[in-house]
């Protein structure tokens, strides 16, 4: 019997202290910047001050000559470039001729303190010759020169594209109304409480290790082979616990690469930790997005089709850009029924720090956009906005237009759970001016089907070892960001086991010693990673129930693992220790090691592009938001919030509900005040597009005093393909706050702000219109043309498709016919 | 003018231990703390002021050691999340952190639990609107503060009960 149909478990759902609990709460866990070694050196990195410009000339003479300097590195120093993505390879640790944003590495100094360092940046000399500053999306459609990286699809363009799943213009035109709506989005960053963190040193047997603050340990292994040129079998990275990631430790970063060439250069040990002010240069947060939606409904509230165009602001780097771009997009008909779907995307390159992955990864702009514009749609309608889109959540099992594979849904659950709980039906459009409520929901993936670069190997793999101590332990390269993922591991293998979780050593996210896990992003952890553990803990259990079997007389599937015991399952008096039971495993068998992989199932999609979207599971939230807006100030507050999270299963509820609820803290944050902005200096002060609030203290986010009471319902409806059913919890539940939020505004006092973040002067002109007889509404304009490519053309499965793509117009003429 | 010397020799009460001590004068105590004494537990976050992630007690007082100099806690007593736990036993602040999800990647953890600590230390009868008064100047972004609330809430009628 699998460890998965039990009827009662031991470990799984029950709230437990987390593994690596008691060393954080004693301060004990070893953070990147809490490692030293002796004979360490230390690094600063010299930023540029331009937004643009080409460096004609770099002097480092005089940094070198100052006492206690060791080493000066330039550009001419890493000739490779890097990326986090194949087809964006298009970073230098340190720029060599061109710099593309404030902030962007030029230089670095390794000294004997970070004192001396910093002293010698001062003697760096440079001479930049300023280029035009490209400072939105706007302005690089308009510009396409000068370009600010000679790749991409054209001028300013990074990734343009385009997809049709059905005739969406003959949908809408059919449909009983069109509702057509723009939307802003802007940036905002991770801002995770510890700042990056990087310590190379070259190890006695001469291979170079780096312990580094980084989410993707295997993929910064392999930039770093590249960029040094060294084989990657001499390259060890170890991550550190992270102190927060959400995102922003996902990309290979320059000062990895830096700290690791000036140990390989030095033969001592070389650190950095970055100052607050450089993480916000070092950004890969949420992407500025400007979004239309044409969307069609039938006169009861039925969406027949969807036309998307997202326009992104990608700042001075490719870095996950590919993917983000097709994120704005491609998990928008997860949530709903939507029969026909276009959607186009363009990322621009700005002179600004670049975007790239933050929770949600692309899908929460869009998904504020869509879920706004239902509220929009309902209150036309005159349907209630639960009602609406209980009518219409996707169904358990089903294909969307786009060819993703809909597994497990408890999305109506979660929202009749949000609307009991919030006494939605006799408090909604009913509450005094100035209160409000606001609905939304959302679906989220559980791990990307493919991997950053293209390859045939599992994307998670666990190593089991059990020696006659009784120890357990178990290898593999996830990350533990504090979202718990260690804590995952040791669940899934004590419940296997049958043992409890404190007995598993987790040793994790260490390219020398452990199995490569690609990494934690995409809400992959759990299932893959889960799934991985899950095979190897099945496969040592059935070599020990075997060897038990023989002293027990019994047959091997009669033999149970419980509470740290090995017992027939007829008679539990019969039976021994686990470590009774490791010994004669041991005995019979040799050394007790087991592996186990995980490799994501294909997807149904067949086109170009279809690799982007499909997910072994979807998890799915709903949220209502209360708010209060004093119409004198536009102040919002938000007193209460309920949320209900379709996870599959809680492994560990504690840690469950903190996932949630910090998503929900971060979400409220975007909705109300997180955004990273950029403001021009005065001509006479260069010009120069600067980052406006490079501080934790100016750049806002919620303190204890702001967050609300978040109540929190886990739906449980185990999925198949996760280990235990187990969905994810750490992104999805981020991204229906904020388009309920926007709502509840609504609700409140009747104005729409269609752009994030919502704050009280936008609410305040808003309420301005309103009162002179305008429309109350703050949000963009219009929507630019955009030079978007000719859609790649697929039809839905439901007419007739085969998942591929039409390569000709005369395909989707033929294909009109036959549905006429 | 004075020559500003090199290093300075002083002595601080840390954790109940006499800790002498040996620095460059311009450091914070932060630094003197992390890199001279080795007692990382403490973390820094902005440099600045704004996060409270290196929150340690002064003479009882929850006090920013990125805002305070080293120089100037000459015969101090300082408290650390180091000096938390009674030998292998936690403190309750401590262990109710760990069991009600009050760390999730744990950076802010000793910062947040001196400054709770403090709190504690002057009243165990707190409410949660005091509880949140009194951590809102250290930021968390992985929690949503709600289970670090919680925790401190928890540890406070453990230590009231503990006390009768």
């Amino acid at each position: 019997m699998s460890t998965q149909d039990k009827k009662r478990f031991e470990v799984v759902g029950k709230g437990r202290r987390r593994v690596d609990g008691r060393a954080k709460a004693l301060g004990q866990l070893r953070f990147a910047d809490d490692l030293a070694l002796p004979r360490m050196l230390h690094c600063k990195l010299l930023r540029s001050p331009h937004p643009h410009a080409v460096i004609e000339e770099i002097r480092t003479g005089r940094a070198e000559k100052l006492a206690g300097v060791h080493l000066v590195l330039t550009g001419k120093d890493f000739p490779v470039p890097f990326g986090i993505m194949p087809v964006s390879l298009d970073e230098f640790p340190l720029a060599p001729e061109r710099v593309r944003y404030v902030g962007d590495p030029v230089a670095a100094v390794v000294a004997t303190d970070e004192q001396t360092a910093t002293a010698a940046l001062d003697l760096i000399e440079i001479k930049y010759k300023s280029l035009k500053t490209i400072s939105d999306p706007i302005e690089a459609l308009q510009n396409p020169e000068p370009r600010i990286h000679e790749y991409g699809e054209q001028g300013n363009i990074h990734r343009n594209q385009a997809y049709e799943f059905g005739d969406v213009d003959a949908a809408l035109a059919a449909s009983d109304h069109v509702f057509e709506d723009t939307f802003f989005f802007e940036g905002n960053t991770h801002l995770a409480m510890e700042q990056q963190a990087s310590l190379a040193t070259v190890e006695g047997d001469g291979k170079l290790l780096l312990t580094t603050s980084t989410q993707n340990p295997h993929y910064l292994h392999r930039q770093l082979a590249r960029v040094l040129q060294m084989p990657a079998s001499h390259v060890r990275v170890i991550a550190t616990p992270n102190g927060g990631g959400f995102g922003g430790k996902c990309d290979p970063a320059n000062h990895e690469m830096v700290v690791s060439k000036a140990a390989l250069l030095l033969g001592r040990p070389v650190k950095i930790c970055l100052t607050r002010e450089e993480v916000f240069y070092q950004h890969r947060g949420r992407h500025p997005v400007l979004m239309k939606f044409r969307t069609g409904v039938t006169k009861d509230g039925k969406l027949t089709a969807m036309h998307l165009q997202t326009l992104l602001d990608g700042g001075g780097y490719g870095s996950h850009g590919p993917a983000s771009t097709f994120y704005t997009g491609v998990l928008t008909p997860v949530t709903y029924e939507l029969p026909r779907f276009k959607f186009e995307a363009c990322r621009t390159f700005t002179n600004k720090p670049p975007c790239g992955p933050k929770r949600g990864h692309g899908t929460p702009q869009p998904r504020f956009g869509q879920e706004v514009q239902l509220d929009k749609i309902a209150e036309k309608l005159k349907l209630d906005p639960a009602e609406l889109r209980l009518n219409m959540v996707t169904k358990r099992d089903s294909l969307t237009a786009s060819w993703l594979r809909i597994g497990s849904t408890g999305l109506a659950e979660c929202i009749r759970q949000v609307v009991a709980r919030s006494d939605w039906k006799s408090r909604y459009g009913k509450l005094p001016f100035g209160r409000g409520l606001g609905l939304a929901c959302s679906a989220y993936m559980c791990g990307a089907g493919v991997s950053i670069y293209w390859n045939k190997m599992p994307h998670s793999a666990v190593q089991l070892l059990l020696d006659r101590s009784g120890q357990v332990t178990v290898y593999c390269g996830a990350t533990e960001l504090g979202q718990g993922s260690d804590d995952v591991l040791a669940t899934i293998i004590a419940e296997v086991l049958g043992i409890d979780t404190g007995l598993v050593r987790c040793v994790t996210g260490d390219t020398g010693i452990t199995p490569v896990d690609l990494g934690s992003y995409s809400s992959r952890v759990t299932i893959m990673m889960g799934n991985a553990a899950l095979q190897a803990a099945e496969r040592v259990r059935g070599t020990l129930a075997e060897a038990a079997s023989e002293s027990l007389g019994i047959p091997p599937d009669r033999v149970v693992f419980s509470q740290g015991r090995v017992f027939a399952a007829e008679d539990p008096g019969k039976g021994m220790s686990f470590v009774e039971a490791i010994a004669l495993g041991e005995a019979k068998s040799g050394p007790l090691s087991t592996v186990g992989s995980y490799s994501p199932p294909k997807a149904p999609g067949k086109y170009k592009g279809a690799g982007v979207g499909p997910s072994p599971a979807y998890s799915f939230s709903a949220c209502v938001v209360e708010t209060e807006v004093d119409p004198k100030t536009g102040w919002i507050t938000v007193p209460k919030i309920w949320i209900a999270h379709d996870i599959g299963r809680a492994l560990n509820p504690v840690l469950a509900r903190g996932q949630v609820i910090g998503g929900v803290y971060m979400g409220l944050g975007e909705a109300l005040m997180e955004e990273q902005v950029f403001r021009r200096l005065p001509p006479k002060l260069s010009n120069a597009l600067v980052h406006r609030i490079p501080s934790m203290l100016e750049y806002k986010s919620l303190t204890a005093l702001d967050m609300p009471e978040v109540d929190v319902a886990l739906i449980e409806d185990p999925d198949p393909n996760c280990p235990f059913g187990a969905k994810e919890a750490g992104q999805g539940p981020l991204l229906p706050v904020m388009p309920a939020v926007a709502n509840a505004i609504y609700d409140a006092v009747g104005v729409r702000i269609d752009e994030i973040p919502i704050t009280p002067d936008k609410v305040l002109r808003a309420l301005e219109l309103k009162n002179s007889g305008k429309d109350p509404r703050v949000g963009p304009e219009h929507f630019p043309s955009v030079p978007y490519p000719k859609p790649i053309f697929v039809l839905p499965p439901g007419e007739g498709g085969d998942g591929g793509e039409r390569k000709s117009p005369e395909d989707k003429a033929e294909r009109k016919k036959v549905a006429a | 003018m004075a020559a500003v010397p090199d290093r300075v020799h002083l002595t601080y009460l840390v954790n109940g231990e006499e800790s002498p001590v040996s620095f460059a004068p311009y450091k914070t105590l932060l630094e003197v703390l992390r890199e001279d004494l080795n007692l990382t537990g403490t973390k820094h976050g902005c440099e600045l002021g704004e996060c409270g992630a290196c929150a340690v007690l002064i003479d009882g007082e929850p006090q920013l050691s990125c805002l305070v100099l080293g120089l100037e806690c000459e015969g101090k007593r300082i408290d650390t999340v180091e000096g938390l736990a009674r030998g292998t036993e936690l403190h309750p602040l401590q262990a109710a952190f760990a069991d009600c999800g009050g760390s999730q990647c744990g950076y802010c953890t000793p910062g947040m639990l001196m400054t709770a600590k403090a709190l504690l230390d002057r009243d165990l009868n707190v409410t949660r609107e005091q509880i949140k008064e009194a951590i809102s100047g250290n930021l968390c972004r992985c929690t949503g503060y709600q289970q670090i609330v919680d925790a401190i809430e928890s540890a406070a009628a453990e230590m009231r009960g503990a006390r009768k």
